[in-house]
């Protein structure tokens, strides 16, 4: 993150007072490291399962309003607790089981190279982190730069969803077209397709969804990635998405196509 | 943006894989918060199930403890109107071997006759982030056939889980779904010791189905109690664990070494990291014409270790006629996929063709390895994954 340029000015691991880490100060609690550096506006989580709900509070008391959570396998119930707190005290969080996001060029709360992002106006959403990464490389291939990724994360309960990031990317000036990245399980793009064929869509939308090879009742991976009795199937939510008029991609390298005849045609 | 990183020191990386329970460990989480069930107990032995059902003196319910959705209709289930129909019930079902599964005990229950069947349950509601409070007075089949039919037949209440279920909450579904007073209140006390059940066992899924009023008492008892626990939430309940009895060997084998990997029936090994790409890869490499063997994530930051287990797993996998790693490495570092796949791949005895993609994090690094041990490598999963297809191709002919 700091050789991408993102201002990392403290770091939190109880015990560790004084230590530094890439030259950045180490400090035991947050509230130790925001009276020391008032500027801190955003938060990122590394801290193993067991613990990362403690750290989430810890972040929310302090008054960060950006949290990002990269760690995996948090249990539901914590991350019920926290992202329930967190909505109620104007808190985003972003996670858990998430890569962060990266505006390229500006700066990167999270652990994706960031060489392989560049700057543009494409915007993503996505419930993964390498297939993220997959995308976002074949994009700058195809000289489509992106102005924001978000890593939403893998989990059945997170902070932000695919609707709520479509929005923002709606009105963001910065975006012109947006790339939803899905899998199996849950019904996230569903519901998505649903409110686009209600109220329709600003900016061009392409998506890809991942898991049209997947058995139904085994978790692929990712704890939200389970097709149960039938719901949250590959097809199913292909079906819905192009019913709504998002072009859906076979493959990762049909997405630059599908961008820029969604573009053309706007 | 300025930030703060909050980082604790490394703790060697562990995985748990919670899962069903078994409906004897529900019943007794039942018991202990006092919700009323039929009396029985479990049993390992045909003169066990006997005894039990004298010592119920009525008819029984012998039931197979195995951990597969529809073990009723596969033969899981009996009704014995006696203490030697029990036996022999017990008998024929123990040892006996059910959609794949040995049975090893069975739970013998008092037959009880209901006037009425209700369903009760608590899940997570991903939409909405909240926990779901579900119920019906069609209870006894199973709730997605019943929202498939009757969907308004469904009473379902979002639960804030910090402020948790409060009483007027379960009495709003209990008068919903039409119970008397004297039912309404059972009903309620029932729907919180649920609750409490749901949070501290950290379940996925708690559910009565049916819920029964017994025609001979007129009260509310749980004839079923089904409990699916939250398996990132293992560590805390460390005696549930245990092992998915629907797994294939292989796959037991790789989850007790923390991969997440999943039999199919082609044969092209896939191994990657990150659950999103793997299964994209499956999906491409089956777009391209060829046919995946599993699904094998390593998961995040993966080091040499890690990647030399995950090879050997795979190459375990019998018929296999190429394998096709992919990595987009981010926490995960090329150089260290790279010395992990060089000794898995020198250690080998079993000859397949590899192909490899690697882009990411270190990939300089990587390659420069790959290379030295003339492992060939390319940029793009497209067009590795036509590679692998025809490599496999030409294996089989």
């Amino acid at each position: 993150m700091l050789e991408y340029g993102t201002r990392v000015v403290a770091g939190v691991t109880p015990g560790k007072l004084g230590e530094r880490v890439d030259r950045v100060p180490v400090y035991d609690s947050v509230r130790q490291a925001i009276t020391e550096h008032a500027e801190i506006n955003a938060s990122i989580i590394f801290v193993p399962a067991a613990y990362t709900s403690d750290a989430v509070y810890e972040a929310i008391d302090s008054g960060i309003k950006l949290v990002v959570t990269i760690t995996e396998h948090v249990p539901v119930q914590d991350s019920l607790q926290f992202i329930n707190y967190a909505r109620d005290k104007g808190v985003t969080v972003i996670g858990p089981n998430c890569p962060g996001l990266i505006s390229p060029s500006e700066s990167k709360v999270g652990i994706m190279p960031g060489h392989i992002f560049s700057k543009g106006d494409i915007g993503m959403v996505s419930r993964s982190g390498t297939l993220t990464y997959e995308i976002a490389w074949v994009l700058t291939r195809a000289g489509l730069g992106q102005s924001t990724a978000v890593g939403i994360g893998g989990d059945p309960i997170i902070g932000r969803d695919v609707l709520e990031v479509v929005d923002m990317f709606e009105n963001d000036p910065g975006t012109r077209a947006i790339v939803i990245i899905g899998e199996i399980g849950g019904d996230a793009e569903e519901r998505l397709a649903a409110r686009i064929r209600q109220k329709g869509m600003r900016k061009p939308m392409v998506s890809f969804i991942a898991g049209r090879q997947a058995p139904a009742g085994k978790r692929m991976g990712h704890a939200g990635a389970i097709i149960s009795m039938g719901a949250g199937t590959a097809d199913s939510k292909i079906e819905a998405l192009e019913s709504a008029g998002v072009g859906v991609a076979q493959l990762p390298s049909d997405i630059p196509t599908l961008i820029k005849n969604a573009l053309a045609s706007k | 943006m300025v930030i703060l990183f909050y980082i604790h020191r490394p703790r060697p990386r562990k995985r748990f894989f919670g899962m069903k329970i078994h409906e004897y460990q529900a019943r007794e989480l039942f018991r202990n918060e006092g919700i009323p069930l039929p009396s029985g107990s479990l049993c390992g032995t045909p003169e066990e199930a006997k005894r039990s059902a004298e010592e119920i003196g009525k008819p029984v319910v012998v039931k197979a403890q195995i951990l597969v959705a529809g073990r009723g209709k596969a033969g899981g289930v009996k009704m014995a109107q006696n203490p030697s129909e029990a036996y022999e019930i017990a008998k024929n079902l123990l040892g006996a071997v059910i959609k794949g599964i040995r049975v090893d005990s069975v739970l013998v229950v008092e037959a009880v006759k209901s006037q009425k069947e209700l369903y009760l349950g608590f899940t997570v509601d991903r939409a909405r982030r909240k926990i779901a409070l579900i119920a019906s007075s069609e209870g006894g089949i199973d709730l997605e056939e019943l929202a498939r039919t009757k969907p308004e037949k469904i009473f379902r209440r979002e639960i804030n889980p910090i402020i948790g279920l409060h009483h007027f909450e379960a009495r709003d579904a209990a008068f919903s779904i039409g119970l008397s007073e004297k039912n309404a209140n059972e009903f309620t006390s029932i729907c919180l010791k649920i609750y409490n059940i749901f949070k501290s066992i950290d379940a996925d899924l708690v559910e009565s189905n049916p819920l029964a009023i017994s025609s001979t008492t007129g009260s509310l008892v749980a004839l079923d109690a089904r409990i699916t626990l939250d398996d990132n939430a293992m560590f805390r309940h460390p005696e549930y664990k245990q092992m998915d009895e629907e797994l294939a060997p292989l796959e037991r084998e790789a989850q007790q070494q923390g991969l997440a990997f999943v039999q199919l029936d082609g044969d092209i090994g896939i191994i990657g990291n990150g659950a999103g790409l793997v299964m994209a890869t499956l999906d491409v490499v089956a777009y391209f014409g060829g046919k995946p063997a599993n699904f094998l994530d390593m998961g995040g930051g993966s080091r040499a270790d890690d990647v030399h287990k995950a090879v050997k797993i795979c190459l375990e996998q019998q018929n296999l006629k190429a394998v096709f790693v992919n990595i987009l490495g981010g926490i995960t570092k090329c150089d260290e996929v790279a010395i992990g796949l060089v000794r898995a791949l020198s250690e080998s005895k079993v000859k397949v063709p590899f192909t490899v993609r690697m882009v990411g994090t270190n990939e300089e690094q990587g390659r420069k390895i790959l290379a030295e041990y003339k492992i060939e490598y390319l940029d793009s999963m497209e067009t590795a994954a036509q590679s692998v297809v025809k490599l496999a191709h030409e294996a089989r002919s």
